[in-house]
């Protein structure tokens, strides 16, 4: 069975989808990242769809679900790098995914993500930024 | 300018097709390729061939969901100048019987969003829906190129 890998990074979770998505690997993606989220105790998501050609009702929805799902549980959900045929796609599927936070690229995504975050729970992990100061 | 060659045009000419048959969700992921390289090969735009593929994978699922799976003919078709591709998903699941409820926005009888059929309709250019109760759904899809 396929899988998609959550890497843990500090605080934070990174997810980068690269192959192409049926609707049983979104499915098990979606309980995976609620279960790190839930283990490892994070404070923040981010989602990398630059590689995903299309975005239909079903992946919209998983995306929206791991949104909620997280803030329940005490984190923020970013989804970054969005290819604008996509965007265009699911505001006229009817889908606008309201509540999911997005941000343009990996990078803006998580200062994005950081900034929501209060600093001292974003210092709990090995912050690769916090380290640095503390040398 | 050349002239229009008026009533002519009007017709759709087929050129090229494939079928595939869908009966298992990983089937999905080769048929969108497969609808992806018949764009390209037509030269349709990135944003068009997004819609198709995305209005294709809403349909697939319907196939995959309520009928077990069915066959896909994929074509190329013509209308005058334009180019397009045509979809035609056919089942022999259980049908629509009312099918103004099931084309409505946020109208599901599973858990979903209720936006297949309706957001399929709006990604393309030309939906038809046929289906009998009992016996199946045909479900015709045209994308033009430049559409």
């Amino acid at each position: 069975m396929e899988k998609i890998p959550i890497l843990k990074m500090g605080p934070f979770l990174l997810v980068t989808i690269q192959v192409d998505l049926y609707d049983r690997l979104a499915l098990n993606l979606e309980s995976d990242l609620i279960q790190m989220v839930n283990k490892v105790g994070s404070k923040g998501v981010l989602i990398d769809i630059s590689a995903v050609n299309i975005v239909d009702s079903f992946m919209g929805r998983i995306l929206g679900n791991i949104a909620s799902m997280s803030r329940i549980l005490d984190a923020q959900t970013v989804v970054v790098g969005m290819q604008p045929a996509v965007a265009i796609t699911l505001v006229e599927l009817g889908l606008p995914l309201n509540g999911v936070r997005t941000a343009l690229n990996v990078e803006k995504g998580m200062k994005l993500l950081q900034s929501m975050v209060s600093p001292d729970e974003a210092g709990e992990g090995e912050n690769i930024e916090d380290d640095t100061i503390a040398v | 300018m050349r002239p229009e060659r008026g009533k002519t045009s009007k017709m759709i000419l087929s050129l090229s097709k494939d079928e595939m048959e869908i009966v298992r969700e990983q089937d999905v992921v080769p048929f969108r390729n497969r609808v992806r390289e018949y764009s390209v090969r037509i030269k349709m735009g990135l944003v068009n061939q997004t819609k198709l593929i995305t209005a294709a994978s809403e349909l697939v699922r319907n196939m995959l969901n309520y009928a077990k799976g069915g066959r896909i003919r994929i074509e190329i078709v013509s209308k005058g100048r334009d180019n397009g591709i045509r979809l035609t998903f056919s089942d022999k699941g259980p049908g629509i019987s009312n099918i103004d409820l099931a084309m409505k926005d946020g109208w599901s009888t599973a858990k979903s969003l209720g936006l297949g059929l309706p957001g399929a309709r709006r990604l393309v250019n030309e939906f038809d829906i046929k289906s009998e109760p009992g016996k199946g759904t045909t479900i015709t899809i045209i994308k033009w190129s430049n559409g």
